[in-house]
């Protein structure tokens, strides 16, 4: 167990170590215009855009520019339709126009200017297109007075909208694999196949917080965190809070919920009244146990501490998505002498709670917790299919960091290298 | 039947959310669009059902006279004030409303952030005991890092603020990293749980 | 002697917190100025970033903060502006948060005053815009469209410098101070890795080790790091040939607070540690 446990801290520091030295930054090309004006080493723009020198945006802008040329007019890539990129170059002699337009002549042959762009503008994108329809563009370099001084060549496009983003196909393979994954292992829980699942102390600890809680006569204090209902980590809060309200209804202590978000309140508040009804004491509900504070972050700190302090709760549980505050919670909470069980999946506060509380879940643990604390063996299933999915991208790391450090002196092996990080890479 | 509906709202929901990152034809692209701007919408209507929660239940505590009944006045003051200059006056620069936020909002979350670094002193003074090896090494990095933090590192040994940024950029990125991956399966097992409806112990329900 | 131990072993927090309130005290009522020597740190490959920007470069700068993390990252917005306008580097200045946009123009108006750059010439601010990241996306697309005016409703048109941008590829780097989220993340994700534009930015202190990992993939292009690191940006603007009128920074000034407040910490640990020993020995004695 503790050989693996190295193992693994081997394998982290190697990934570290790797990226810190830079062998896997993205690649941006260099624009062509830079190396001629002196390559200074700085990164461009996405690949198919090549920008005009910024310097020149400084020039006096009198004189007019030769020409614009490589005028290039796509459909916009990985859209709903309706929209045509379009990208040019300059011929630059320390000049820059005053401006530029967009000339676009339609289906049906009408000529129109539809954009008036800067002067070192070198792409703009056409939303008011109509699918299927081609469109021929050029491009005017103007004069201050507004007359035109060169003119460059047409370029015709169409827009069409795609039925997958092209960009994402190698991470939906890889989410379908991996729902696959879940899904095979729930359905061996549910066959009855039985699941190891290790101790987590912090969940092992619930029953005894709660019961602790209980014997003291003391309320349990359960903060979600001070994100709203569209993070995943306050909706995992929830459903936790659910089987921590099991337990104080079955215990009869009282169970204090304040919450920095109107929605997070409202469903904090069905959520906990099923989870008494469930336990068979629905007279035990409190409504005004659960009460909304503020949506200020440190205002909601300031009022959760003032709780803690007069109420004196015998356990607190923190779990969900926490800043700074993080802190400023658990040091009060530990003062007043709680027992404290935290959890977040927020690297930066994770190791505030470990200083501050008696146990702390990290990261995938609070995810983890629901399944943990029910036992039901389709969500023992899910957490199952959740390593097995680990273990895929611990090989592709792997993989991807011998490939890229013996690419440094092998060049076939860097090809391997980036073609591993093209299928993890999202546009 | 009482399962049954949110559930499904919730497949239906989660899988145009899923069809809208990976296929950007329509009608997902609407759909997603719309179904992001419900809930701002149904989280806005929702600030409503939290200030009147807010004053319901500190009404309730004055009225019952409940445990630390006299600190509701101060909050349902405070509410009420915010609320009044906010709406008579506007909340641009200069008014009322403004002034009570500058001088009053703001200094009291600076005053509550600032805690943080009495907080972090007796957190650190009690959490680091080199009581193993792996207790003795976190207290050295920790110590390495507070030095290299400060030009008092620098004055001692000028490759005390280089050994700050290899620990920070190679053991505690590695660490930092495998969190995040960590987390994120936990987020994709969650969201699937949530959207095939395996996990509705949230709805009261068990199977 | 036992007794003395074990006191020093639980020390009550009161005493820890008056401690650190001297230590930062006492330092800043004396003037107390450190050096600040800049290593090979985030913070210098941010400064050389910028430094390597040609006159006439564009940068947009994001105030991603509010006031209660102003002492860490105002210092920085003011040390970044001196660098940009003494290289003739044009700002646009813009706001995740609602309070950064007015914190962001104060800072933008009162360097670019020392400097002598005129608002709608060499800088402006655009102003705040709810979304985050997704409005970041928009911005990919058209800013026009996302801020039709700037923060005191000056019509788009009417501001002679904007006509040179039309989207968020137009600027040479995007700089953001973040103190949470909406942030850093937000752009390197949106603006970084959809749009390619280089990301550069500053950050409070308790986060910065989360942005480290975005360091190692090139992700950023460097990094201040809170108090310490406005420090370093403003020792080496300070440093450079050109450095005429720079002021001391009110962060250099923190460098000695925060050193000897760093150096109670690891006394109070060393001793609480000394205490720990003790009392172990003593216990192994009696055995």
């Amino acid at each position: 167990m503790r050989r693996t446990a190295v193992l693994l801290a081997l394998l982290l520091l190697a990934v570290g170590t790797v990226a810190a030295q830079g062998v896997d930054p993205p690649e941006r090309p260099e624009s062509a215009v830079e190396e001629e004006t002196g390559g200074e080493e700085r990164p461009s723009g996405p690949e198919e855009v090549v920008i005009a020198p910024a310097h020149l945006t400084n020039t006096v802008r009198v004189a007019a520019l030769d020409r614009v040329f490589d005028l290039q007019a796509t459909d916009h890539p990985n859209d709903a339709g309706g929209s045509v990129s379009l990208a040019w170059d300059f011929d630059i002699k320390d000049e820059v126009p005053d401006s530029l337009a967009v000339i676009r002549r339609g289906p049906s042959g009408v000529e129109e200017r539809i954009a008036t762009l800067g002067g070192i503008s070198t792409r703009y994108t056409d939303t008011t297109v109509s699918d299927g329809d081609s469109y021929s563009y050029w491009i005017e370099s103007l004069r201050p007075d507004g007359t035109p001084a060169a003119v460059s060549d047409e370029a015709d496009a169409s827009s069409s909208a795609q039925w997958i983003h092209s960009g994402r196909v190698a991470m939906l393979i890889i989410l379908a694999a991996l729902s696959l994954i879940i899904i095979y292992y729930i359905e061996t829980a549910k066959r009855g196949k039985k699941l190891y699942i290790r101790e987590i102390a912090g969940l092992a600890a619930v029953d005894d917080a709660v019961g602790r809680a209980t014997e003291m006569g003391k309320p349990v204090l359960y903060i979600p965190g001070i994100m709203d209902m569209d993070d995943i980590q306050t909706i995992a809060s929830m459903v936790i809070l659910g089987r921590v309200a099991i337990k104080t209804a079955e215990y009869g202590s009282a169970l204090m919920v304040p919450t920095a978000r109107s929605v997070v309140m409202s469903v904090a508040q069905e959520v906990v009244k099923e989870s008494y009804l469930q336990a068979g004491r629905p007279d035990a509900f409190n409504r005004e146990d659960i009460q909304y504070l503020t949506d200020d972050q440190f205002g909601y700190a300031a009022g959760v501490d003032g709780i803690m302090v007069r109420e004196k709760p015998a356990a607190i549980f923190m779990l969900g998505t926490f800043y700074a505050e993080s802190l400023i919670l658990a040091e009060t909470g530990r003062s007043v002498g709680a027992i404290q069980i935290a959890g977040t999946a927020m690297p930066s506060q994770i190791p505030f709670f470990v200083a501050a509380c008696d146990y702390t879940l990290i990261g995938e643990e609070l995810f983890a917790a629901s399944a943990y604390l029910s036992r039901e063996p389709k969500l023992l299933g899910s957490l199952k299919g959740q390593d097995a999915g680990k273990l895929f991208f611990i090989i592709l790391i792997l993989l991807g960091v011998i490939a890229a450090t013996i690419g440094q002196f092998w060049a076939p092996l860097s090809s391997v290298a980036d073609f591993l990080r093209s299928l993890v890479a999202v546009s | 039947m009482r399962i049954v509906i949110p559930l499904a709202i919730t497949f239906v929901a989660g899988m145009i959310m899923v069809l809208n990152f990976f296929v950007p034809h329509e009608p997902f692209k609407l759909l997603g669009d719309n179904l992001q701007e419900w809930y701002m919408i149904v989280a806005s209507a929702a600030i409503f059902l939290g200030a009147m929660n807010l004053l319901h239940v500190h009404f309730r505590k004055i009225r019952l006279k409940l445990k630390n009944w006299k600190y509701s006045p101060v909050t349902i003051i405070g509410f009420l004030m915010m609320l009044v200059t906010g709406i008579i006056y506007g909340v641009v620069e200069g008014m009322p409303f403004d002034y009570l936020f500058q001088s009053a909002v703001v200094p009291m979350g600076a005053t509550m952030f600032s805690l943080l670094a009495f907080f972090v002193a007796s957190a650190a003074f009690r959490a680091f005991r080199a009581s193993n090896w792996r207790a003795t090494l976190l207290l050295t990095s920790a110590f390495i890092v507070m030095l290299g933090q400060v030009p008092i590192g620098a004055m001692i040994w000028d490759k005390i603020p280089l050994a700050k940024v290899w620990l920070m950029s190679v053991p505690n990125t590695a660490g930092q990293r495998a969190v995040m991956i960590g987390a994120a399966m936990g987020v994709v097992a969650t969201s699937l749980r949530m959207i095939f409806g395996i996990e509705r112990s949230y709805l009261g329900g068990t199977d | 002697m036992a007794g003395m131990i074990e006191k020093m072993g639980n020390l009550d927090r009161r005493i820890i917190f008056i401690l650190i309130a001297l230590s930062v005290i006492i330092p800043l009522a004396l003037g107390l100025i450190f050096p600040n020597p800049v290593g090979a740190e985030p913070s210098r490959a941010l400064f050389d970033y910028v430094e390597a920007l040609p006159a006439g470069s564009s940068v947009l700068l994001s105030f991603d903060y509010d006031p209660s993390t102003m002492p860490e990252l105002q210092p920085m917005a003011m040390a970044m502006l001196q660098h940009l306008f003494r290289n003739d580097v044009k700002v646009v200045g813009m706001a995740l948060w609602p309070m950064g946009a007015s914190l962001g123009q104060d800072a933008m108006s009162s360097v670019g005053d020392s400097l002598g750059k005129v608002q709608y010439e060499d800088w402006c601010m655009l102003g705040y815009k709810t979304g985050g990241g997704v409005m970041i996306v928009r911005l990919g697309s058209g800013i026009q469209a996302v801020f039709p005016t700037d923060k005191d409703n000056v019509p788009w048109s009417e501001i002679p410098m904007l006509a040179a941008y039309s989207t968020l590829q137009d600027f040479d780097m995007v700089l953001s101070l973040s103190a949470g989220d909406p942030g850093i993340p937000a752009w390197i994700m949106m603006a970084g890795d959809r749009f390619g534009v280089p990301i550069g930015g500053g950050c409070t202190a308790v986060s910065a080790p989360q942005f480290y990992p975005y360091l190692g993939t090139g992700q950023l292009v460097g990094l201040l790091g809170g108090l310490k690191g406005a420090a370093d940006y403003e020792t080496l603007v300070r440093e450079h040939p050109d450095a005429v009128g720079a002021e001391g920074g009110r962060a250099v000034a923190g460098m000695a607070p925060q050193s000897v407040a760093h150096l109670v910490i690891m006394l109070l640990i060393v001793m609480g540690n000394v205490a720990y020993f003790a009392e172990k020995k003593r216990k192994g004695g009696v055995k």
